[in-house]
This record gives structure tokens, C-alpha cells and sequence, in this order.
């Protein structure tokens, strides 16, 4: 037992050798249970973002307003749907099947963006999921590409790719509308006024509140801190948003000529946890209509394992 | 002529569009990821090809509407595409037996399109019938695993082929517009093509282990002129909603 612990802890050594060193780790690689435990949540909650997020915007594809914007909205989340796939891949790597990770998502295990809680309710939100959603996401995304885990950097590196086209398609959408008049403005104003906050929630609970993140900075599966990703958002998006003439709902807001850096009043910390906690305005229908599609496509699955069974049997009798 | 081109270049792009946008409604609702990126693939396609469609008819046309207009600012009577495709999604299965027995047609008619002498229609179509034959072995491979799947799966399936079997009829109706222009070499006359595509259909059908449906009455017909079923009114209403309360917004 105690040459086994022993054992253990050199490996662990090792293992925070090459982290420190910048090596990747890959499926196959000795890593601490902790580290698969923790990637995994992290891994899994980022593919469950990507499909619950087809949501907000799938609400959207049928009504875009022309055949140039339905196009590339269907495209859009048709990605969406493509990062899930290959975040879900790359989480089974550490041994956990899709399958168990929906289970925990249906069953309200599994936690997702905040941000997909809420609902989607003009056209110009659209174009402001793209600029502040995507926008958000990209500045963890990137910085998290450098992240220790092999697979988990590839497909990263491969989103962020895909991400940044749909942030300029998200701002190209805001652009068109601003320079279209009173009523495209008044549009994106209002659209503007109700994801602003929500969005600067994404980045997580402040520093000092945030429990996971000392292990994930040692193992290098988290590189930089949710109020610093934060404030290089907010200096990044302020500047666009003045830009456009968009009024901030924030009165505490304020340049500071020290740091040159935006300061922020204080986010709404009760909402965020009532969010992340279930009671956002759209998590219920966000996870119905998940647990429905996944309940009533499972004929269909059934049908599929049944037919390659057959056709299976058919070959081996065959040969 | 223009005039009877620019009518069936409708049908094609109506056609295309509304299976197109029956296929976006599902994004994000389909029963395994993989057919979520497949179904919006399939309707990415249909709606792209829509749109070099009417984009040709709007030339054509010579009145300045652009494909958005046509599109957004036409009522369900003006509306050509065939009762098909413009069925409700209902389960997978009627998903899937709507858009094999599109496809089967689609692969004929626009292999045969690559050859019209109205060469921006023959265009579209060298870059479509690629396409389709991707769905349409996306479409039949489900056909098969679905009819002869278990119990369920077949007996979901077959009920979707005898509700939507009756449909079928009407798109191998030739008209006076479709003679025309067959006849000048621009369009392909969709009787020729029915005895090819009932062989088709009727190989994979049975191979699904699934049975046609009799032909009943032929009184499932009419889009082609505006008469549709109610499922269009509302397909437009939600289509159009955005586009015609904000007229002055360029999007």
C-alpha cells in the first residue's frame, strides 16, 4: 500500500514536471483523477454550452429576415452543433461517454453558459450573441487553446477559428442594422440594454468566490482568472459600443486614466446564482427541450442499434 | 417565354425553399446530434440552391425585386412548390419519407436539368444534383434502418408513407408551362420521369420492408397554381413576420 502511494506521488511529480515543462497531456498519458474529474466537468459543460446554445438562436433560424441572414444563421448553428459533436468526442477521451454526459445534463446535473438562460426576443439579438456572446466566449476560448490538455487545446484552437467568423457575422448584423435608421437602432439598443450584464455573468463568479480555480491554474487547465477575462471584455467591448453611439446601462461606469481600464458597477451576483442555479428565465424550456428531443428521438436510435445489429447478423451468416 | 421561365424557375425555388426552411425548423430538436449538423446541412443546401434560383428569376423578371422580395412579400397563393414539401415534420420518420421521396424525384429532375438550353438554370443544376445525391442517400439510408429497424420505426414509417404517399401524384403532373418548355429545351417534363423514380422508390420501399400505399383519389394536387394546404399559411406567417414589419430595415 504505501509502495503504491509512493508510487502515486512520483507519478504525480512527474506529471507536474511536464505540465510546468508545457507539455501536453494526452488520453493515454498518467494524469491525477482529479485532473480527468476536473476536465471532464469543464470539457463537458463547454459542449453542453454549444447545444444548449443552438436554442436561443434555433429560435430565430425560421424567422431571419432574408435569405442571405436565414442562410447563415442555419450555418451558424449548424456549427454549433459540429463543436458539440467534436467537445463531446474529446471529452470521451477521458473516458466518459456522451451518453452519460446528457444523462447529467437532462437530470439538471450538468451545468452550461449562464448566458443560454436567457431568451432570445428580437431580431438584433442575433447580431448581439454573435458581438457579446461570442465575443465573450473567445476571450476564454483563446486563452484556454493553451491549455494542458491535448485534445481539449486542438478543438479549441479549431472553434476559436469558427467563433471569431461568427462575432464578425454577429457584428455585421449590428452595423446593418444601426446604419438602417431610427427603428434598426432603437433595435439593437434595446437588444444591447438586456445582454450586457448577462453576458459580463459569463465570465463566472469573482475571484475570491470562484472554488475550482487553484487546482485548474496549477494543472494549467485554467490560464488566466474570470475578473481578468472579464475586464479585457469589458475594455474590448466598451470601446465598440461607444463606437456605435450605444448607451451602456451601467451609471457606475468610468474610465479609469490610472489603469486605463473601464470600471464597472457591481453585477447583479443574486441573478447570476439564481441562474446558474436553475432559475433563469428560459432553463426550464432550455433542458425540456433538450430531454424532448433526446426522449423522442429515442425510437429512432433504437431503430439504427437494431438495424446494425441485423445487418450484422446478416454478414456473418453471410460469411 | 421569359414569362413561363420565370414561372418555373418559381416552382423549382419555391420547392426548394420551403423543404429548406421544414428542415431549419428541426435545428437543434433532431434526434441525435449527428442529424442535427445533417438535417441543417440538407436544408443549407436546399435554401442555398433556392436562392441562385430566384436570384435568376429576379433577372429575369426585369421588374427590380430582388430574391428577398419574392421571397418575403409573396402571399401562400402566389407560393408554387408542390404539397410535399410543405407537410409538417411530424416525427423522424415523416421527416424522412418526405425528403426520400423528394430527393428521389430531385436526383432525376436536376440530373436532367444539367442539360437545359437555358444555360443559368443548367449551371444551378450541375451544382444541385451533387447535392441532392448526397441527401438523397442520407434520406434513403434512414429509409432502410428505419423500416426495417424494430417494430416501432417500421410501423412509425410506414404510416408516414401512406400519409404522405398520396402527395406524390402531383408532382409528376405536366402542365401547359412545363410542355412548353420542354419543348424548347429549358425544362424537363416531370411525367417523363415518373416511371424511373417509381422503380426507384418502389426498390428501396421494399427493401425498408415497407409497403406503398394504393393510390387513392388524385385530388392531392394544386400547388403548382397556389392551392395549397393550410400548413403554408403558416409556414409564411413565421417565414415572413420579421421581413414585413420592418420594411425600411435593410437586415
Amino acid at each position: 500500500m504505501i509502495e503504491k502511494s509512493e508510487n502515486i506521488a512520483s507519478l504525480e511529480e512527474q506529471f507536474n514536471q511536464r505540465i510546468a515543462n508545457g507539455e501536453t497531456i494526452e488520453p493515454n498519458d498518467w494524469m491525477p483523477e482529479k485532473y480527468r474529474k476536473q476536465l471532464v466537468r469543464l470539457i463537458s459543460q463547454h459542449a453542453h454550452s454549444e447545444i444548449i446554445g443552438m436554442l436561443p438562436e434555433g429560435n430565430w433560424i425560421t424567422r431571419a429576415p432574408s435569405l442571405r441572414r436565414k442562410l447563415a444563421l442555419l450555418a451558424k448553428v449548424q456549427d454549433e452543433a459540429g463543436h458539440g459533436h467534436y467537445l463531446y468526442s474529446s471529452a470521451e477521451t477521458l473516458g466518459t461517454s456522451r451518453e452519460e454526459m446528457f444523462d447529467q445534463l437532462h437530470e439538471g446535473k450538468a451545468k452550461y453558459s449562464s448566458i443560454f438562460n436567457y431568451p432570445t426576443l428580437s431580431w438584433a439579438d442575433m447580431g448581439m450573441i454573435g458581438w457579446l456572446v461570442d465575443g465573450a466566449a473567445i476571450i476564454n476560448q483563446t486563452t484556454m487553446a493553451k491549455c494542458s490538455y491535448g485534445p481539449y487545446s486542438r478543438a479549441l484552437i479549431r472553434i476559436c477559428k469558427e467563433e471569431n467568423f461568427h462575432k464578425k457575422q454577429g457584428m455585421e448584423i449590428i452595423a446593418t442594422l444601426i446604419a438602417s435608421g431610427e427603428k434598426g437602432k432603437a433595435m439593437v439598443q434595446e437588444s444591447f440594454t438586456r445582454f450586457w450584464w448577462p453576458t459580463l455573468m459569463m465570465f463566472g463568479p469573482h475571484d475570491s468566490n470562484s472554488p475550482n480555480s487553484a487546482d485548474m491554474m496549477k494543472w494549467k487547465i485554467k490560464l488566466k482568472s474570470n475578473d481578468e477575462l472579464r475586464q479585457r471584455f469589458i475594455d474590448m467591448t466598451v470601446d465598440q459600443a461607444l463606437a456605435w453611439e450605444l448607451r451602456i446601462p451601467d451609471d457606475k461606469l468610468k474610465f479609469n486614466e490610472t489603469t486605463r481600464s473601464w470600471e464597472t458597477g457591481e453585477i447583479d451576483w443574486e441573478e447570476f446564482n439564481a441562474v446558474i442555479n436553475g432559475s433563469g428565465p428560459c432553463n426550464h424550456e432550455r433542458l425540456e427541450a433538450r430531454r424532448n428531443a433526446h426522449d423522442n428521438g429515442k425510437w429512432v436510435r433504437d431503430a439504427a442499434r437494431a438495424f446494425e445489429e441485423k445487418q450484422r447478423l446478416k454478414n456473418k451468416s453471410a460469411a | 417565354m421569359n414569362e413561363k421561365t420565370f414561372e418555373y424557375l418559381l416552382r423549382l425555388a419555391d420547392d426548394r425553399l420551403i423543404l429548406g426552411h421544414r428542415l431549419s425548423e428541426l435545428c437543434a430538436h433532431a434526434p441525435i446530434l449527428e442529424e442535427d449538423i445533417a438535417l441543417a446541412n440538407i436544408g443549407l443546401d436546399c435554401i442555398g440552391q433556392a436562392k441562385f434560383l430566384y436570384e435568376v428569376a429576379a433577372e429575369l423578371e426585369g421588374k427590380n425585386r430582388t430574391p428577398d422580395d419574392i421571397v418575403y412579400f409573396r402571399e401562400a397563393i402566389a407560393y408554387k412548390n408542390l404539397l410535399l414539401v410543405e407537410q409538417p415534420n411530424g416525427d423522424f420518420a415523416q421527416t424522412i419519407v418526405r425528403q426520400f421521396l423528394y430527393d428521389s424525384f430531385g436526383i432525376l429532375l436536376f440530373d436532367k436539368l444539367q442539360n437545359s438550353s437555358f444555360v443559368p438554370l443548367a449551371g444551378i443544376a450541375q451544382k444541385a444534383v451533387k447535392e441532392i445525391r448526397y441527401h438523397y442517400r442520407h434520406s434513403s439510408q434512414w429509409l432502410l434502418r428505419l423500416g426495417d429497424g424494430t417494430e416501432e420505426s417500421h410501423q412509425r414509417t410506414q404510416e408516414a408513407l401512406n400519409n404522405l404517399w398520396k402527395f406524390t401524384d402531383e408532382i409528376f403532373l405536366s402542365d401547359e408551362t412545363e410542355n412548353l418548355l420542354t419543348e424548347e429545351g429549358i425544362a424537363v417534363r416531370s411525367s417523363s420521369l415518373k416511371e424511373e423514380w417509381l422503380k426507384i422508390v418502389t426498390e428501396l420501399i421494399t427493401k425498408a420492408t415497407l409497403s406503398i400505399p394504393e393510390s387513392g383519389v388524385k385530388v392531392y394536387k394544386g400547388g403548382r397554381e397556389g392551392k395549397h394546404s393550410e400548413h403554408l399559411g403558416h409556414l409564411l406567417a413565421e417565414m415572413q413576420i420579421v421581413a414585413r414589419s420592418y420594411p425600411e430595415i435593410q437586415w
